[in-house]
Formats: C-alpha cells, sequence, structure tokens
C-alpha cells in the first residue's frame, strides 16, 4: 500500500515536472509526456518508498499549502537577517553548535525540516543522530536545550507533523 | 513588465553580491557557509522571478530551476559542513559553544 502510494506521488511529481519545463505546452506533449511517467513509476526504482510517507488527506493538503508560504516568509527573513549582519561594520555574530530534539518519526520528515532549518535565519543542521539534530547557529540564544528547541524547529513541526508525521 | 523584471534581477544580484561580501567577511568556514546558502537561494530565486516577468514563455523552466536550487542547495551546504566538522575545521574565535564536541558553556572546550 505504501509503495503504491509513493508510485502515485512520484506520478504526480512527474507529471508536474514535465508541465513545467514543457509549459507553452499542446497536447501531444502532454500525453507523451503522460506516458513516459506511467512507464517511468512502474520500474522498481529503490528508495521511492519515501515519499508514500506523505498523508493524503484534505487536511495535509492544507497545511503543506501553508508550510510553503510558512516557508518563504523564513526565507525572506533569513536573507535579510543575513544581509543585516554581512552589512553591519561589527559584525554581530556569536556562532556555535546546538543540539536540538525532533519528534518527526518518518524519514521524509526529517529530511524536509533539516532542509527548511538550513534556510531559515541563522542556522544550519549540520549532523542527525536519531532524535537529535545538531545544528550550527550563527548567534546563539537561549540557554536551555528546549528554549533552543522551540526557537528552531517548533514552526516547521507544527506544519510537518501533519503533512507527513 | 520589463522594468518589474529589472527590478526583481536587480534586487537577486544584491543578495548574490551580499552573499559574495559574507564569504569575505564572516570569521569561519560554518558561518561563511550561512551567508554562502541563504543568500544565494533567495538570490537566484529573485533573478529567475525577474527573467519570468520579462520573458513569459520560460516562466515553466524558472520554475523549475526554483524549485531544484531550494531542494538541492540547502542539501549541498549541509553535507559540505558535515564533511568539514568531521574532518576538524574547528570553530572561529567567536564560537559560544558546541554541542556536538560535548559541552556547552561559556568557555570553549573544543581545541
Amino acid at each position: 500500500m505504501r509503495l503504491f502510494k509513493a508510485r502515485v506521488v512520484l506520478l504526480v511529481l512527474a507529471l508536474f515536472i514535465w508541465f513545467l519545463l514543457t509549459y507553452p505546452f499542446d497536447a501531444q506533449e502532454l500525453i507523451a509526456g503522460g506516458i513516459a511517467a506511467l512507464v517511468i513509476i512502474l520500474i522498481p526504482l529503490p528508495g521511492i518508498a519515501v515519499l508514500g510517507e506523505i498523508r493524503w488527506t484534505p487536511k495535509a493538503l492544507i497545511y503543506g499549502i501553508a508550510y510553503l508560504f510558512y516557508f518563504l516568509w523564513q526565507l525572506i527573513k533569513a536573507n535579510i537577517d543575513v544581509a543585516f549582519r554581512v552589512l553591519h561594520p561589527r559584525l554581530p555574530i556569536e556562532p556555535g553548535i546546538v543540539r536540538v530534539k525532533t519528534h518527526l518519526k518518518t524519514r521524509l520528515g526529517r529530511f524536509l525540516l533539516a532542509n527548511s532549518i538550513t534556510l531559515t535565519p541563522g542556522t544550519i543542521t549540520l549532523e542527525t543522530d536519531g532524535d537529535d539534530f545538531y545544528v550550527h547557529w550563527i548567534k546563539v540564544e537561549g540557554i536551555q536545550d528546549k528554549e533552543r528547541t522551540k526557537k528552531i524547529v517548533a514552526g516547521f513541526e507544527r506544519f510537518l507533523e501533519v503533512i507527513c508525521g | 513588465m520589463e522594468i518589474l523584471g529589472g527590478i526583481f534581477a536587480i534586487a537577486g544580484s544584491i543578495f548574490l553580491f551580499l552573499a559574495a561580501l559574507g564569504l569575505i567577511r564572516m570569521p569561519d568556514l560554518y558561518d561563511r557557509m550561512q551567508a554562502g546558502t541563504k543568500a544565494t537561494t533567495l538570490g537566484t530565486m529573485l533573478f529567475l522571478i525577474g527573467l519570468a516577468i520579462v520573458e513569459p514563455l520560460w516562466t515553466g523552466k524558472a520554475a523549475l530551476l526554483i524549485l531544484f536550487v531550494i531542494f538541492s542547495n540547502p542539501l549541498s551546504s549541509h553535507t559540505l559542513a558535515r564533511a568539514a566538522y568531521h574532518t576538524g575545521v574547528t570553530l572561529g574565535e567567536r564560537a559560544s559553544c558546541d554541542e556536538l564536541a560535548g559541552a556547552c558553556g561559556d568557555e570553549e572546550d573544543s581545541a
């Protein structure tokens, strides 16, 4: 079942990419792309099972879209943050590596979380170890693990929990 | 339309320039990575959006490029930073703590 789900997700993804690639499209190209995508998803690909971890409830879809906007907002904030630090004459940084915990269980969820952390203000995911993420933070704030976890992880986790557990 | 596209492209270029400036100004590898990851992502995105506005026929391809950049950029910088850490590149003088190496206090423990 999970593999079937993964194949459907892959089909949607492949069609979406083909759709963008041939953007001013005509029917012939779409049909050819559709056939190619169908053939591709029938090949037993290793590793696509990860894609089956997405949930397909309507709630997950809404959260997915909300997550996209939240992510873009964070990305813009991250850039203004970096620009500010680079241009500031005294270079206000205080870097360090901190440990944060996640309670996402699926591989896809963790992958998305790690990527999101890397693109948000001042943080890069350095290493993962079970539930722990080691994050390089350009300006370490907060004293305890809990506070830090809240600051870095909680915002994304709220969405990712619903999308892919 | 062309002016709007130009504004986007220039905004993107400014972010790319700031990323380059960050590479020079930041004191150690990890901080450089910070500047090099975030600013280039948005810089590239803005530049491609500007391109799509000027040439509407390329919108699809620009969107696809943005998608790939969003997924591959953090991944590559994470891998580079991780590799650097495991080959023993240390944090700069300003670093306050390193929990991956163990303790985290005011004094530096790592050599």
